[in-house]
């Protein structure tokens, strides 16, 4: 009788209450990647400045981990990170922005069809061939015939600034470019039909109402460059020093802890544990970037 | 009042004298910035091309069967990159045998079941900022809970478990998108024929969401095959000439050897450094080809 014509998902079967926190977990995993991120940086950080005063870490601009007498002050390494990372900009954001005006507003599909596979090629290559490339081609045949011998080595943070600036290249071409297309076709018509040219179109109504995405796009770049590795540890040379000069040999953040690993340190050393310092500096600057990058594009969205 | 002033009004064609239009002037200032814009595009393929000419020149003399299964020697003549392969391989399938799963678990959980609660937007959050972490963070992670607190040493198995915590956020996000695309009318229909939620989710939504959520996690697998730089620190930088177990013993992975070889001083070893990265491309390519066919083939039979 009713008890027949009773419907079965009335009471909600257990596995169904199984399969949701089996999935709650698997999303809370990530939690656990951050915690255990902030949990090791910290802990070993802290262990590190039992030995290292952290305000000769933070203010020194002498690094010498492994040669005596030691030093650490970890501005030589944000120098020359900063630095790798300021030349990759000043390359990726002419071309990555020429590059999403291009899509956005000028290519016709024909040049769309040759432009993306560009950039998306780019995008897909490994790092460390970009490395390669810079010692085999970008130093031998390019920087060191134009700026002469003896102006620049074979390791600089000019090679190493103008891969990596290709390498984030597709980053800002791509977030910029969406955030172009996002802006109403009426906007546009509306300065067309006021007489502009296309180019004041881009200039006038399309770029100031992307100018969040573009923003957005060029902080996560430059993120993007200050937490790259392998293309930079073979590129920019290992000579941790605190300078501003583009042809000198530098040596970045990601690199002296790639360096640290590669060589035969002993885990307990004190040059390993300033491995763990130098991460945690680089966490926090990228993650206030990464934040940064989210803030603008909430703070000046304009909803169409 | 009378005497007031005449109308302001000008008479007609008064201000044709100040209303320059300039349209020459306007016309060619557009011409140079799209002439701009693809230079920009123009640049890009001209470093993509001399990277590829300059590759494929040194690698190609040294690429042959004996390359791919021979194992790495001090003599460059008599060096293979069975090693590098393997490992690679070894970490790739243990990447997508996890990230998987537990990938489309946690995205499934985010778009299908999550209500708009703190927990479930700090999980949001979560997830797109680790997406911005820098890789060899992870591998400070990696060394500090797989290498030395599972005790699992510097396998590649640590490896691929690393790797796994790199690639799960792409693979959330690419998996997000994914299910986000597929209408609610697809939800509503399983609902309307009496389907559980979990029902609805597994048997409609994800077989809609499938061709976008495998190529997403192909790329990513492409990503994690490419990445070197967290495996630094766990431990792939020794010179291997054997075959590697996951579970014990030292491994090597394609990246790495790459980096190995071109830090020798040796002309020789640029080459095959330059095979190894040509074996590294075709991989890519391969992986890039299978996402789009995957793309294609899976959803010839979804219209919406």
């Amino acid at each position: 009788m009713t008890s027949a014509a009773r419907p079965l998902t009335r009471r909600r079967p257990r596995t169904e209450r199984i399969i949701e926190v089996l999935l709650f977990l698997s999303a809370a995993l990530g939690v656990v990647t951050t915690i255990g991120i902030v949990l090791v940086l910290a802990f070993e950080t802290l262990e590190f400045f039992r030995e290292v005063n952290p305000i000769a870490f933070f203010t020194g601009t002498l690094w010498s981990a492994s040669i005596q007498p030691r030093a650490f002050g970890v501005l030589a390494l944000v120098s020359g990170t900063i630095l790798v990372a300021g030349i990759a900009l000043i390359i990726a954001i002419p071309l990555g922005l020429l590059s999403a005006v291009l899509l956005a507003d000028y290519a016709s599909p024909r040049v769309r069809t040759l432009v993306k596979p560009i950039l998306e090629t780019i995008a897909g290559i490994p790092t460390i061939v970009l490395g390669f490339f810079a010692v085999n081609v970008i130093s031998p045949q390019l920087l060191i015939p134009i700026l002469g011998k003896q102006n620049i080595g074979g390791f600089s943070a000019l090679a190493g600034g103008i891969v990596v600036g290709l390498l984030v290249t597709p980053l800002i071409a791509s977030i910029s470019e969406d955030a172009m297309r996002a802006v109403p076709r009426g906007m546009r018509e509306g300065a067309y039909a006021m007489g502009a040219t296309k180019f004041e179109v881009v200039r006038k109504v399309v770029f100031p109402a992307a100018i969040s995405g573009i923003m957005a796009s060029i902080i996560l770049a430059m993120s993007r460059a200050i937490g790259e590795t392998m293309a930079v540890l073979l590129a920019v040379g290992t000579k941790p020093q605190f300078t501003l000069d583009p042809t000198e040999s530098v040596q970045t953040m990601t690199a002296f802890i790639a360096q640290i690993s590669l060589g035969e340190t002993a885990q307990g050393s004190i040059e390993f544990k300033s491995l763990f310092a130098v991460g945690a500096t680089l966490f926090v600057l990228t993650l206030a970037l990464n934040l940064l990058s989210g803030w603008f594009v909430r703070k000046f969205r304009t909803a169409y | 009042m009378a005497a007031a002033a005449p109308p302001t009004s000008p008479p007609v064609g008064a201000g044709v004298g100040r209303f320059e239009p300039a349209l020459m002037r306007r016309k060619l200032t557009g011409t140079v910035f799209y002439g701009a814009c693809l230079a920009a595009i123009g640049i890009l393929l001209l470093a993509l091309t001399f990277l590829l000419v300059d590759v494929f020149a040194r690698g190609l003399p040294w690429l042959d069967l004996d390359f791919l299964t021979g194992v790495p020697s001090r003599r460059p003549e008599r060096a293979g990159l069975l090693p590098a392969l393997v490992g690679s391989f070894q970490v790739g399938v243990i990447v997508g045998l996890l990230s998987f799963p537990i990938g489309v678990a946690a995205a499934m959980y985010l778009t299908e079941y999550a209500r708009d609660s703190w927990i479930n937007r700090l999980l949001q959050t979560n997830i797109s900022n680790l997406a911005g972490v820098p890789s060899i963070i992870y591998g400070i992670l990696g060394l500090a809970l797989f290498v030395r607190l599972l005790g699992l040493g510097p396998t590649s198995l640590a490896a691929g478990l690393t790797m796994t915590m790199l690639i799960l956020p792409v693979v959330i996000i690419a998996s997000i998108e994914a299910l986000k695309a597929v209408p609610d009318a697809q939800r509503e229909g399983a609902y309307a024929l009496g389907a559980t939620r979990w029902q609805m989710v597994s048997r409609s939504v994800f077989p809609a969401a499938a061709p976008g959520i495998m190529t997403g996690l192909i790329l990513a697998m492409a990503r994690a095959i490419g990445e070197a730089a967290p495996l630094l620190l766990i431990g792939a930088s020794v010179f291997v000439t054997f075959l590697p177990n996951p579970i014990e013993g030292s491994y090597t992975v394609l990246p790495i050897q790459v980096l190995q070889w071109s830090t020798r001083p040796q002309a020789d070893f640029q080459g095959i450094s330059a095979a190894a990265i040509i074996v590294i491309l075709a991989l890519m390519l391969v992986l890039n080809a299978l996402a789009l066919i995957v793309r294609v083939r899976l959803s010839r039979h979804i219209q919406w």
